[in-house]
């Protein structure tokens, strides 16, 4: 009678046995019993170095009375790197004679082969079963990456006066993060993002229902934090447990630049001014956590130029590799500074990749979300991309001579800035012209009619923005004067204003919307005189 | 804001001056026309002095552009000084320096007369 009785066992492994091939009247199958881990009867075994009869064996054991209930006599480790991978458990010869020595020689004979075989095994069976969860995790990876990725917007939103940009990259383990856009009634644009926690196909099927329960309740509610209400109640009941959804609704009016949204418990969007950074802040509970939650509901106008920055966690738990985290305070700093291209999403992207290392492999899900008001509800590739920090902003009638009171208020708020003299004065000669031009090409001379001037300044250059009323004349491309022709009386002595300023500034840019022109100032504060 | 244009002519060493205060734009034309036609009364270069001079715009050069019309048509020479740094550099661009020369001050356009 003889069992083997493994270590480390599966139920199926545990009634696995080995029976002598003895007459059949004279064997018995002991079961196998197993030897707990810590058991004295595992430490005199692991120590015998062989065969251990328990005949007059005495030992504080549960597991050994059990074995010699079952009419164990003898027991035979397999022992394996210092580890009992197995026991033979054997019971009393056919012959009753006890074993002898050259017995108990051959069995531990036979336990010191088998044992690695045993090993050898063992280690088979745990690759195997390790490679089916591999497998198993990598395809629901795969269904889960192939729901979010299905689910998120194909395109983005086009909108004159706006430009809306996204960026998605799943961690491996993919995550439960998403984004969406909803085009609303009267030109509103909804903006939606959002992180389930966990990850894999449990989270990707969450994120589906919310993503469906969202877009429900934004036909249904104009404020988002209604939406938001709508959706928790809706979700609690349906969400596994300890699994929630983080998410911020925002709802855009294109035309008026009005933004309101709510927040549940999202990280908070930036939005890079002419002045700085703010953060929009509402508070609000994550989703599924809990029924009938209120949530703030807040506003924010967004000006010309200014941008706002969604982001998922992925981005701000993103670690260095010394654990420091990337943190919202470098974040922040990254938005305030706008990138030369106006690409956000690109300079985000790089920056965090900087910090982290670039083939560190990605903690979790980062999403980004930019939308940015551009100054011409036309054409977005025509906007004034390097507005800065609006330093004044005022009208004069068309009347000649108020270019005089342009000059000298854009004077006022530039010599703070310390722009060398001689630049300075281009730059108010080029004021002037451009004044002038505005209330005779653009508002024909009528003092009823205001010519708007507009100083801006970022770190590397000054912005004047001149615009008229529209209506009048178009403004005609610039030409090099031919002084001589002027000088003989062939042409008018006229006609040097667009010259001049174009002369006198390191660019102009001309735009057109609705009618009214607006010309474009630029001069760099570094250069030469 | 805007400082009225007036113009006066005087005789000196080098020749007739014409000397100029306020702003130079389209209404100042009249009256630098006529001080023009006074200076010419008299012989040699006529020089204009901008010194009082405080703003000059397009449609100030381009009746300066047309006082040098009227002097290149009638063969008299035109000079100038008393003009700020930046308004030289507006006479260079222009090319109005081509045909005027221009002083760095009275002593050195009187001198050169």
């Amino acid at each position: 009678m003889v069992q083997v009785m493994k270590r480390r066992r599966t139920q199926k492994e545990q009634s696995d046995s080995i029976a002598a091939q003895m007459p059949e009247s004279k064997t018995r199958l002991i079961e196998a019993i197993p030897i707990p881990s810590g058991d004295p009867l595992e430490t005199l075994l692991l120590s015998s170095g062989g065969p251990v009869g328990l005949k007059d064996l005495e030992l504080e054991s549960e597991a050994l009375g059990s074995i010699r209930a079952a009419g164990v006599e003898l027991i035979v480790p397999l022992i394996g790197q210092g580890e009992l991978l197995g026991a033979l458990y054997l019971g009393p010869r056919l012959s009753d004679q006890p074993y002898s020595t050259d017995d108990r020689r051959l069995l531990g004979s036979l336990a010191s082969q088998v044992a690695p075989a045993m090993k050898v095994a063992q280690l088979v069976r745990e690759q195997q079963a390790e490679a089916k969860e591999r497998e198993r995790i990598q395809q629901e990876l795969q269904v889960a990456a192939l729901i979010q990725q299905t689910l998120l917007p194909k395109e983005l939103p086009a909108i004159p006066g706006w430009h809306v940009d996204a960026f998605y990259r799943p961690a491996r383990a993919v995550g439960g993060d998403f984004y969406d856009f909803i085009a609303l009634d009267d030109g509103r644009l909804g903006v939606i993002i959002g992180d389930v926690t966990d990850k894999g196909v449990p989270a990707a099927l969450v994120m589906a229902t919310c993503r469906s329960m969202l877009r429900a309740a934004a036909q249904r509610h104009t404020s988002p934090a209604a939406v938001l209400a709508d959706v928790n109640d809706a979700l609690v009941p349906e969400i596994p447990p300890a699994m929630f959804v983080t998410c911020l609704y925002a709802i855009i009016d294109t035309e008026a630049g009005e933004l309101v949204f709510a927040n549940a418990g999202h990280n908070l969007p930036y939005v890079r001014k002419a002045d700085g950074v703010i953060e929009l802040r509402a508070t609000g509970m994550p989703l599924g956590l809990m029924p009938a939650m209120p949530y703030d509901e807040k506003r924010y106008s967004m000006a010309s130029g200014e941008e706002m920055v969604l982001t998922s966690d992925g981005i701000t738990e993103a670690h260095d590799p010394n654990g420091e985290m990337y943190g919202f305070s470098r974040l922040m700093n990254r938005v305030a500074r706008k990138p030369s291209n106006g690409d956000m999403v690109s300079a985000v992207v790089r920056d965090l990749e900087d910090f982290t290392g670039a083939d560190v492999e990605q903690e979790d899900d980062i999403t980004l979300v930019v939308v940015t008001r551009t100054s011409s509800a036309q054409d977005s590739a025509q906007t004034f991309e390097d507005i800065g920090r609006v330093l004044d902003t005022f009208t004069v009638a068309s009347e000649e001579g108020n270019e005089r009171i342009a000059i000298d208020r854009v004077t006022a708020v530039i010599v703070p800035l310390g722009l060398n003299s001689s630049r300075l004065e281009r730059l108010k000669t080029a004021v002037g012209e451009t004044v002038m031009n505005a209330m005779e090409h653009g508002n024909d001379n009528r003092p009823e009619l205001d010519v708007g001037v507009e100083v801006s300044a970022t770190e590397e250059s000054i912005s004047v923005r001149v615009t008229d009323q529209g209506g009048g004349r178009p403004i005609p491309d610039t030409m090099t004067p031919d002084l001589e022709a002027k000088l003989a009386g062939e042409q008018t002595p006229r006609g040097w204003g667009l010259f001049l300023i174009e002369q006198m500034v390191d660019d102009v840019r001309s735009t057109r919307e609705g009618g009214a022109h607006t010309i474009e100032l630029i001069m760099n504060r570094e250069g030469a005189t | 804001m805007e400082s009225l244009f007036e113009a006066t002519v005087a005789e000196s060493d080098g020749g007739p001056l014409v000397v100029m205060s306020g702003t130079v734009n389209r209404a100042a034309k009249e009256a630098l026309e006529a001080a023009y036609d006074e200076a010419t009364k008299m012989e040699g270069r006529v020089l204009l002095d901008f010194r009082g001079v405080d703003y000059i715009n397009s449609t100030g050069i381009a009746v300066i552009v047309g006082i040098l019309a009227m002097a290149r048509a009638e063969d008299r020479v035109v000079a100038a000084f008393g003009l700020t740094d930046h308004y030289r550099e507006v006479f260079n661009i222009t090319r109005l320096a081509d045909f005027m020369t221009i002083y760095d001050d009275e002593t050195a356009a009187v001198a050169a007369g």
